[in-house]
C-alpha cells in the first residue's frame, strides 16, 4: 500500500530519460507515436510525389534527382525497378507506420486512459516497451533503403514467389526483402503488446460510473481495433516467419514446382503461393478496419460535438463498430478474387463483403441523422470530420464495385482498386487523423492551432485528394494498369497520358499544402494562444482536466460518471452541454 | 515459518500481498520502494486482480491465432503438396512429452504449496523439467539430422522443426519466467513470488503443455 494518498499507477518521473524517452506515461508515448507517424507520413508522401512525378512526364530526365538517388536515376530517369521499391515502401510505410500507429498508438494511447477515467494503461512498461519495438521496426524498413539492391520490389502485400526467391528474381528482393520481413515481424509483436494492454485497459480501469454504454465511441473502436489486431497480426507474424524461412533456411511454403526465373532453375518445389495471400489477407483484411476504425469514432466525436447534438444512434454505433470488425475476418478472399478462387468460395467472399455494406450505411446515416438540425460550428476539425464522412461514402460505394467477382475480375489491375483504396483507407483515415490532430491538439499541447491556416489547409487537402482520386477512378474504368512505371508501350493507354500529369499536378499541390500542416503544427506547439481544459464545450473526460493534463491525468481526482458521452442541448441542463462527471439532472429523476 | 496460503479469490486492493511472506520481510507489505512497481505497477490505486490473468489470456488468445496461421498452412500443405513425405515421430518426443505434463504437475504443486521450503522445492524441479525439456527437443532436432531429415528436407520435415521451434520459442520464455519466479522463491532477501505471477505464469506454463498435445496430433495423428 502507498503511504500517500495520491492515486498515481506510478511515481512523476524526474529525470529527462524516464519523462521523455522511456517514458512509461501513456500521454508522453502516445506523442511518441504520434510523431513516428509524422516521420513516416511525410518519407511515405515523398516517395508518392517522386512516382507521380514518373509517372506523368515518363521521357523526362531529372538530373539532380541523379544526384540524390544515383542508383535509381541513371541518366535522370526513375528506372522501373526503383519506382516498383518506391511503390512497395510508400505502400508499407503508410500502412504499418502512418495509418496503424498514428490513429491507435498515437491519439489512442493518449485519449483512451483518459477518457475512461483511468490514470494509466493496464501495463505501463509493456506499452512502453510496444512503442520502442515500433521505433526499431521502423529502423531497420527504413534501412531497406540503404542496403545493396535497395528496396524490396515486391509490393506492400509482398507476394510469393517473387518475395520468396531471393536476389535472382530482382533488385532488392535480396537483404532488402529480407529487412523488410523482419520489420513486419517486430511490428507485429509490438501490437500484440499494444493490444493486449487497450483491451484489458477498457476491461479493467474504467473509473466508477463508466459503464461501457457510457464509453465515448472513441473508446469502442480503439477497443474494437485492439481486437482485431490482437487476432490478426499474429497470422502475419506465422506468415512472416514462413516466408523468412523459405528464403533463409531452404524450405518450400510458398514456392511452387518447375519455375525457372532469370534463366535460373529454382531447385524448391510443392509449395503454394496462394497460400501466402490467404495468410497476408487474413491479416490485411481486418488490417483495413485497423486503419479506419479509429477515424470513425473521432468522426462521431467531433460530429456530435460540434453539431451540438448527441450522436445519432449511439447503441446502433456501437452494435455497426462491432459488425464491420467481426466481418472483416471473414472477407479476406474478396482481394483473391482473380487468383484462382472456386467460383463458391468466391461467391460466400462477395455475399460477406457487401454484407459490410450494412453497418456501413448504418453509420453514414447516424452521422448525417447527428449533424441533421444541428447548430453546427464549422471548426477545423469539424470540417475534416464532414470531410471523413464525405470520402467514407466516396471511397466505400466503390468498394461495392470491387467486391462483386464479375466486375472486380475486369478492374482488379487497373488503377480502380488503387483509387478505391487510397479514398477509403488512405486519405479517409488521414482526414481521421487530421480531425483527430486538430480537435485534440490543445489538449495534448496546451496551445491552439491556427483555425485560418487550419481551413485553408482543410480545403487545399479536400479538393486536392479528390482531384488526384476521382480522375483515377476514370482511368482504371478505361484501363489503365496499375504497378506499372510508364505505359507508353502500350497503345490503348496513350489518351490517358493527360489524366496522369493532371493527376500529378494535383498530387504536387496536395502535398505542398501538407506544410500548411506542419508551419500551423510547430507555430501551434510554440506560439499558440494558450488553450483552456475545455475549449470546444465538449463533455468527455479529458475535458475537465487541464491541458496538458498532469502526470496522473485528473491531479489525484476520483471521478464519478453519471452522464453518456455525448449529451448536448439537454432540456432542463445550465448549458447547452453536459459533462459526464456532471451531478445528475434534477428533471432526469 | 508456514503461513497460510492466500485464498484463490482475492479481493481488489490486495492481490499482490505475499503468498508467503519471507523472513526478515518487514510486514509483508509491497509498498517499499523495492516492493512494487516490477511490472509496471507501483504504488497506491492497484490494478484490479485479473488485469495480469486477463492480458494472458489475450496474449495466449494471440499466440493461438499464430498456430491457427501455422495449422492451416500445414493441412493446405498436407493435401496438396506433392512431395510430402509423412515421417514417423522420433520415440525420444514421447519421453519429452512426460516431462513436459510432469513439469505442469510440479508447478501445479508449487502452486499448492503451504510452505516456503515446499514452493522452493517444486518451483525448482518444474524449472529443471523445463529445461529438460528443451534439452530433450535440441536433442531430437540433432537425432533427426543425423538421420538426414533437415529442416528443407521435404514440407512435413520442414513443419516438425518449424512448429516444434516455434513452441520451444516460447517454452524458452516460459522457463526464463519461472526461473525468476524460482530465484525470487530462493532469495531471502528479495522478494516473493506473489500469488498474481505464479498464477499468471502457471496459465502460461499449461497452455503450452496444451499446445504441444495438440501440435503432437497435428503431426502425427491428424491424416
Amino acid at each position: 500500500m502507498s503511504d500517500s494518498a495520491h492515486p498515481a499507477v506510478h511515481p512523476a518521473p524526474t529525470t529527462f530519460i524516464r519523462k521523455w524517452v522511456f517514458s512509461t506515461d501513456h500521454k508522453i508515448i502516445g506523442i511518441q507515436y504520434y510523431f513516428l507517424a509524422l516521420i513516416a507520413v511525410f518519407t511515405g508522401l515523398a516517395l508518392s510525389v517522386l512516382m507521380r512525378l514518373r509517372l506523368a512526364w515518363p521521357a523526362e530526365s531529372w538530373p539532380w534527382l541523379e544526384k540524390i538517388f544515383p542508383v535509381g536515376f541513371e541518366g535522370g530517369v526513375m528506372s522501373p525497378e526503383f519506382y516498383l521499391a518506391m511503390l512497395t515502401m510508400h505502400g508499407t510505410i503508410m500502412v504499418f507506420f502512418v495509418l496503424t500507429t498514428a490513429p491507435q498508438g498515437g491519439f489512442g494511447n493518449y485519449f483512451l486512459p483518459i477518457q475512461i477515467g483511468a490514470h494509466d494503461m493496464a501495463f505501463p512498461v509493456l506499452n512502453m516497451l510496444s512503442f520502442w519495438v515500433t521505433f526499431l521496426s521502423m529502423g531497420v524498413m527504413f534501412a531497406a533503403f540503404f542496403v545493396a539492391g535497395g528496396a524490396p520490389i515486391s509490393g506492400w502485400t509482398a507476394y510469393a514467389p517473387l518475395s520468396a526467391l531471393g536476389e535472382v528474381a530482382g533488385p532488392g528482393l535480396g537483404s532488402g526483402q529480407d529487412l523488410w520481413i523482419i520489420s513486419i515481424a517486430l511490428f507485429c509483436v509490438a501490437s500484440l503488446l499494444g493490444a493486449l494492454n487497450f483491451i484489458t485497459t477498457v476491461l479493467n480501469m474504467r473509473t466508477k460510473g463508466m459503464s461501457l454504454m457510457k464509453m465515448p465511441l472513441t473508446v469502442w473502436t480503439w477497443f474494437t481495433t485492439a481486437i482485431l489486431a490482437l487476432l490478426s497480426f499474429p497470422v502475419l507474424l506465422a506468415a512472416g516467419i514462413l516466408l523468412l524461412l523459405d528464403r533463409l533456411g531452404g524450405t518450400s511454403f510458398f514456392i511452387p514446382a518447375g519455375l525457372v526465373v532469370s534463366d535460373t532453375v529454382i531447385e524448391n518445389s510443392g509449395g503454394s503461393p496462394i497460400l501466402w495471400q490467404h495468410l497476408f489477407w487474413f491479416f490485411g483484411h481486418p488490417e483495413v478496419y485497423i486503419a479506419i476504425l479509429p477515424g470513425m469514432g473521432v468522426a462521431s466525436q467531433l460530429l456530435s460535438t460540434f453539431a451540438r447534438k448527441p450522436i445519432f444512434g449511439y447503441h446502433a454505433m456501437v452494435v455497426a463498430i462491432f459488425a464491420i470488425g467481426m466481418l472483416g475476418f471473414f472477407v479476406w478472399g474478396h482481394h483473391m478474387f482473380v487468383s484462382g478462387l472456386s467460383p463458391f468460395s468466391a461467391l460466400v467472399f462477395s455475399i460477406l463483403t457487401l454484407a459490410i455494406g450494412v453497418p456501413s450505411a448504418i453509420k453514414t446515416f447516424n452521422w448525417l441523422g447527428t449533424l441533421w438540425g444541428g447548430k453546427i460550428r464549422f471548426t477545423t476539425a469539424m470540417l475534416f470530420a464532414i470531410g471523413f464522412v464525405s470520402l467514407f461514402v466516396s471511397g466505400g460505394i466503390t468498394g461495392l464495385f470491387l467486391g462483386q467477382t464479375s466486375v472486380d475480375v475486369q478492374l482488379h489491375d487497373t488503377y480502380f482498386p488503387v483509387a478505391h483504396f487510397h479514398m477509403i483507407m488512405g486519405v479517409a483515415a488521414i482526414f481521421g487523423i487530421f480531425g483527430a490532430t486538430y480537435y485534440w491538439f490543445p489538449k495534448m499541447f496546451g496551445r491552439m492551432l491556427h483555425e485560418g491556416l487550419g481551413k485553408l489547409h482543410f480545403w487545399l487537402t479536400f479538393i486536392g485528394v479528390n482531384a488526384i482520386f476521382i480522375p483515377m477512378h476514370l482511368m482504371g474504368i478505361m484501363g489503365q494498369l496499375r504497378r506499372y512505371a510508364e505505359s507508353t508501350e502500350f497503345k490503348f493507354m496513350e489518351p490517358l497520358q493527360p489524366y496522369q500529369e493532371f493527376v500529378t499536378i494535383a498530387a504536387f499541390v496536395t502535398a505542398a499544402a501538407q506544410l500548411l500542416f506542419l508551419v500551423n503544427f510547430v507555430w501551434g506547439m510554440f506560439k499558440g494562444r494558450k488553450a483552456t481544459e475545455n475549449p470546444w464545450e465538449a463533455t468527455t473526460l479529458e475535458w475537465i482536466t487541464a491541458s496538458p493534463p498532469p502526470h496522473d491525468n485528473f491531479g489525484g481526482r476520483e471521478l464519478v460518471v453519471n452522464h453518456g458521452a455525448y449529451e448536448y442541448g439537454v432540456p432542463g441542463a445550465p448549458r447547452d452541454y453536459v459533462m459526464q462527471t456532471d451531478p445528475p439532472l434534477e428533471s432526469s429523476k | 515459518m508456514p503461513v497460510a496460503v492466500a485464498p484463490p479469490e482475492v479481493k481488489p486492493e490486495t492481490e499482490r500481498e505475499d503468498r508467503v511472506p519471507g523472513p526478515g520481510r518487514p510486514g509483508g507489505g509491497s509498498g517499499s520502494d523495492t516492493g512494487s512497481g516490477r511490472w509496471g505497477d507501483g504504488g497506491g490505486r492497484r490494478l484490479r486482480p485479473d488485469s495480469y490473468q486477463l492480458g494472458m489470456w489475450l496474449a495466449l488468445a494471440s499466440i493461438s491465432m499464430m498456430f491457427v496461421g501455422f495449422s492451416s498452412a500445414y493441412i493446405l500443405g498436407q493435401g496438396t503438396n506433392s512431395q510430402w513425405r509423412a515421417m514417423a515421430a522420433p520415440p525420444f518426443v514421447w519421453i519429452n512429452t512426460v516431462i513436459l505434463l510432469g513439469s505442469s504437475l510440479s508447478l501445479e504443486l508449487a502452486r499448492r504449496a503451504s510452505a516456503a521450503t515446499e514452493l522452493k522445492r517444486w518451483m525448482t524441479v518444474t524449472c529443471l523439467l523445463g529445461a529438460a525439456f528443451l534439452f530433450g527437443q535440441f536433442w531430437i532436432w540433432r537425432m533427426l539430422a543425423d538421420q538426414g531429415i533437415y529442416l528443407s528436407g521435404n514440407p512435413h520435415s520442414s513443419f516438425f522443426y518449424l512448429l516444434t521451434g516455434v513452441h520451444g520459442v516460447h517454452l524458452l520464455g516460459g522457463v526464463a519466467g519461472l526461473a525468476y519466479l524460482t530465484a525470487r522463491a530462493w532469495s531471502s532477501a528479495a522478494r516473493i513470488p506473489t500469488r498474481a505471477s505464479l498464477n499468471v505464469t502457471a496459465l502460461y506454463w499449461h497452455f503450452m503443455d496444451g499446445l504441444w498435445i495438440y501440435l503432437l496430433v497435428l503431426l502425427f495423428y491428424w491424416r
